[in-house]
Order: C-alpha cells, then sequence, then structure tokens
C-alpha cells in the first residue's frame, strides 16, 4: 500500500491532505487522532469508495481510482456502519454477501461461529444489541479472506472477552495488510508496526510503533 | 452478472416481503385514488379515454411511491456500501431494482384493476383484459427502469421526496401518453376496439431507449 500526497476534500472543506505512507505487506497502521480528523475518509479511499482528489494512491499494488475494480474482492472493510440490513438476519445478510463475493456457504457458519454469533444467527439484526451488531459486521469484513483489512474503531461496542474472541480474525495474526483506526493510545499500539497522527486533515506523525509514545498521541487531542 | 441479478432480486423481494414497506402503500394509493375519481367525476361508469387516463395515471402516481423507496435501504443501512465493496458489476443492481420494481408494479395492478373496474370503468374489463395487460406491462417496464434511474439520481441528494415526482413525472409523459393512447380503444363502450400499434411501438421503443441510457450511466450513479 502506498500513498503520495493523497488528498480529498468535501465539497469545499479538505477532509484530507497531502498523505504520504508506505505499508508493507502483512504490516499493521494504526491511525490516531481526534473527531473529524479525517481517519474514516482515509479508510473510505483505501476502500475504493471515495476517489481521491489528488495525489497518488496504490492499493494492494494497484492505483486507485483506475485499478478498483481488481482490489475490490481482497478488501474487508469494517466501518461504522455495520453494512447489514436490518430485516434480515445475520445469517442471511452473511449468505447475501457470499454470493457477492462468490464465498462457500459454509463460510457462513464458520465466520458465524467464529465471532460467536451461531445463537443469535437468525434473528434479525434489528433486534440485535450494538455489540452483537458489530460481531455481525467483523464477520461480514472477514468473509471473503481479504488480503486487507480496513478497520474503523474495530473493537467499538465490544465487550473483552468479545474482542478477545474476534481477534484471530481481525487481530496481527489475521494474516493480512491492516488498516486501523484507534482512540486508544495504549490498545491501539499493541500489535502495530506503524503508527499514523491525523490532525485537522493533516499528517502529525508518522512513524514505527516503537518511536511513538502516549505523550504525541495525547498532543493529538489537545 | 446472471447469479448477482439473482442473489440482489432474492434479497429485494425478501425485504419487500417483510417490511412490507412499498407494495401496500401503492395499492392502497391506487384503490384510494379511484374512490376519489368515482366521487369526484360523479360518475360510476367511464369509458374510452377518459378510462385509460384514470387507469394509467392512478398507476403512475402510485408508482412514484414506490419509486421513492426504492434505494432508502441501501442508503441507510449501507447496501451501497456493501455491494460497492463486493467485485461484481455495477449494472446488476440497476437490472434487480428495476425488475423488483416491475414485480411491485405487475402486484399493484392485480388489485388496483378490480378496483377500477368495479369503481369506474362502463364497459366489462374481461374482453379487453389480455390486450390491457399486454399494454401495462410495457407501461411497467418504461416505469421500472425510468423510475430505477431517477431513484438513484435522488437518493444522493438531500430533498429525495421532491426530486422524484420533478425528475419522474415529466421523464414519464411519454409512457403515459402511450399507454393511455393503447388502452383507449380497448375501454371503449360497445367492445374492445383493436391495440394501436403504432402507439404500442412507440411506448416500446421509448422503453427500449430508457433501458440503454440506464445502462450507459448508472455505473456513474454509484460511484463517489
Ligand atoms: N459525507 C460527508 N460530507 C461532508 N463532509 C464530510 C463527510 N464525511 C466526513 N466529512 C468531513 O470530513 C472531515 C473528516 O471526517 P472523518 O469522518 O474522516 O473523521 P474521523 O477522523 O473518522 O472522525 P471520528 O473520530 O469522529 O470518526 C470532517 O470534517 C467531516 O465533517
Ligand atoms: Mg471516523
Amino acid at each position: 500500500m502506498q500513498l503520495r500526497g493523497a488528498g480529498r476534500r468535501y465539497g469545499e472543506r479538505a477532509a484530507l491532505r497531502d498523505v504520504t505512507l508506505e505499508l508493507e505487506a502483512g504490516r499493521t497502521l494504526v491511525v490516531f487522532g481526534p473527531n473529524g480528523a479525517g481517519k474514516t475518509t482515509l479508510l473510505r479511499m483505501l476502500a475504493t469508495l471515495l476517489r481521491p482528489h489528488a495525489g497518488e494512491v496504490r492499493v494492494l499494488g494497484r492505483p486507485l481510482p483506475d485499478d478498483g475494480y481488481a482490489v475490490r474482492g481482497r478488501i474487508g472493510f469494517l466501518s461504522h456502519e455495520a453494512l447489514l440490513y436490518r430485516e434480515l438476519s445475520g445469517r442471511e445478510n452473511l449468505r447475501f454477501y457470499a454470493r457477492l463475493h462468490r464465498v462457500a456457504p459454509a463460510r457462513v457458519d464458520a465466520v458465524l461461529e467464529a465471532v460467536g454469533m451461531t445463537g443469535r444467527g437468525d434473528d434479525p439484526v434489528a433486534e440485535l444489541s450494538r455489540g452483537m451488531i458489530q460481531r455481525l459486521a467483523i464477520a461480514r469484513a472477514v468473509l471473503h479472506e481479504p488480503d486487507l483489512l480496513l478497520l474503523d474503531e474495530p473493537l467499538a461496542n465490544l465487550d473483552p472477552a468479545a474482542a478477545a474472541q474476534v481477534a484471530p480474525l481481525i487481530g496481527p495474526d489475521s494474516g493480512a495488510t491492516r488498516v486501523v483506526t484507534s482512540h486508544d493510545p495504549a490498545g491501539g499500539l499493541q500489535g502495530a508496526d506503524l503508527a499514523l497522527g491525523l490532525k485537522a486533515a493533516r499528517v502529525a506523525f508518522l512513524a514505527p510503533t516503537a518511536e511513538i509514545g502516549p505523550a504525541q498521541i495525547g498532543e493529538l487531542y489537545r | 452478472m446472471r447469479s448477482t441479478v439473482a442473489t440482489l432480486l432474492a434479497k429485494e423481494l425478501t425485504l419487500e416481503w417483510r417490511t412490507r414497506e412499498s407494495v401496500p402503500a401503492m395499492v392502497l394509493f391506487s384503490i384510494a385514488t379511484y374512490v376519489v375519481f368515482h366521487f369526484g367525476l360523479d360518475r360510476d361508469r367511464v369509458t374510452g379515454d377518459l378510462a385509460s387516463g384514470v387507469l394509467v395515471v392512478t398507476l403512475l402516481f402510485a408508482a412514484i411511491l414506490g419509486i421513492n423507496r426504492l434505494f432508502v435501504a441501501e442508503h441507510e443501512q449501507g447496501g451501497f456500501d456493501g455491494f460497492l465493496l463486493a467485485p461484481v458489476d455495477r449494472t446488476a443492481m440497476l437490472v434487480a431494482k428495476a425488475v423488483a420494481l416491475f414485480c411491485f408494479l405487475c402486484i399493484v395492478e392485480v388489485f388496483a384493476l378490480p378496483a377500477f373496474a368495479l369503481l369506474l370503468l362502463g364497459p366489462p374489463l374481461t374482453q379487453a383484459l389480455p390486450a390491457l395487460v399486454l399494454v401495462l406491462l410495457l407501461a411497467n417496464a418504461g416505469i421500472a427502469v425510468i423510475g430505477t434511474l431517477v431513484a438513484g439520481l435522488a437518493i444522493q441528494t438531500r430533498a429525495r421526496d421532491l426530486i422524484v415526482p420533478l425528475l419522474a413525472l415529466p421523464l414519464l409523459v411519454p409512457v403515459v401518453l402511450a399507454a393511455a393512447r393503447s388502452a383507449t380503444p380497448l375501454l371503449q363502450d360497445g367492445g374492445a376496439g383493436a391495440l394501436p400499434g403504432n402507439w404500442m411501438a412507440m411506448l416500446a421503443i421509448y422503453d427500449l431507449l430508457f433501458a440503454l441510457i440506464a445502462f450507459a450511466v448508472f455505473d456513474f450513479l454509484l460511484e463517489d
């Protein structure tokens, strides 16, 4: 993954400016920044959902937006929204996405089990708690065994047990290249190789995690 | 592409079956409108061009309700993002939505036509029915394609409820015109006349034209 001077606007307002970074395959980038700093914008851009307005963006070795079609099926995107239909059950939602991604139906049961939702998998999503929905959203994001995981605050609403349970799917040992946003200085740095600090749409710091301390992260939020 | 369309369409029909959001509203709207015409026109039998006009225009207004709701679940529940992240042909969503809307309109007419015959129509419906069904199927196809295109455009904007009728009604004037003219001889007093071939041809050509336009531009509607 490679960004050179990447930028994105919404109307007149810049949401992301001049981001340059490189992430090797299999590594993890953690993104810190206050609300509105541009973290979600960065992730949506990498997910091919937003086209970059400036600079160059390469994902899984392919230039965006031109080669978006080639990388789409290899990206797992966990966004703020669960991307699940509320009137369908978790299982029905996952079956739907499995068909779109041409994944075998057996995989649906496997990921449901892995996120601990086998028991409530047949309830409509509308009737589930926030944490349960987040578990299903994680199941959806990893359903097609993506090479690149884009995780927007992946542990939001999860209890500690659930967080531990989903770690093999979306954690450092998942084997995928990962970009993770976080508001938790200590937890966020764990298992990450590179840390990016965003503030008001600009890069505040970009360094290996070993060189980043709580002080620098705290500075972002001041 | 075929299997993607099938997957999307199955999801579409399941959601409508669960929520019953569009079809019942469209059915109730059209029946209520025929009741209003029944009293508003102060007649219990209309024929010919008046009958076909009332029939078709009411169905068009009912369709607007369904068009308005066509992409709401995708927009509000993240279906667009989920779909855009999948390695599939994006035109599949256009086809699936248009086919779903087409099915909804057909179901609505199963209820609306008897109500129309009961409340307003002078001559008996039975004789004209096969030809009338043909006219309505062609009209439904046009409404489905144009409606999907307009709905896809409007969902990106804030004033969806305003944009949909404002765009769809003018674009659908030729469909209404051709469908109403085609149906007129069918609903005449003293037995159904022959289908006017030129109006039917115009309806079919307009449907085809917009199907091609929709194919060409729908990708751009979904793109950021
Ligand atoms: N759809 C949108 N339309 C207009 N502006 C937007 C849109 N999405 C985000 N923005 C703006 O872009 C900027 C960056 O937003 P972004 O969602 O990337 O922040 P974030 O770092 O993810 O914040 P949070 O921690 O709250 O999730 C903000 O100023 C926001 O107002
Ligand atoms: Mg965010």
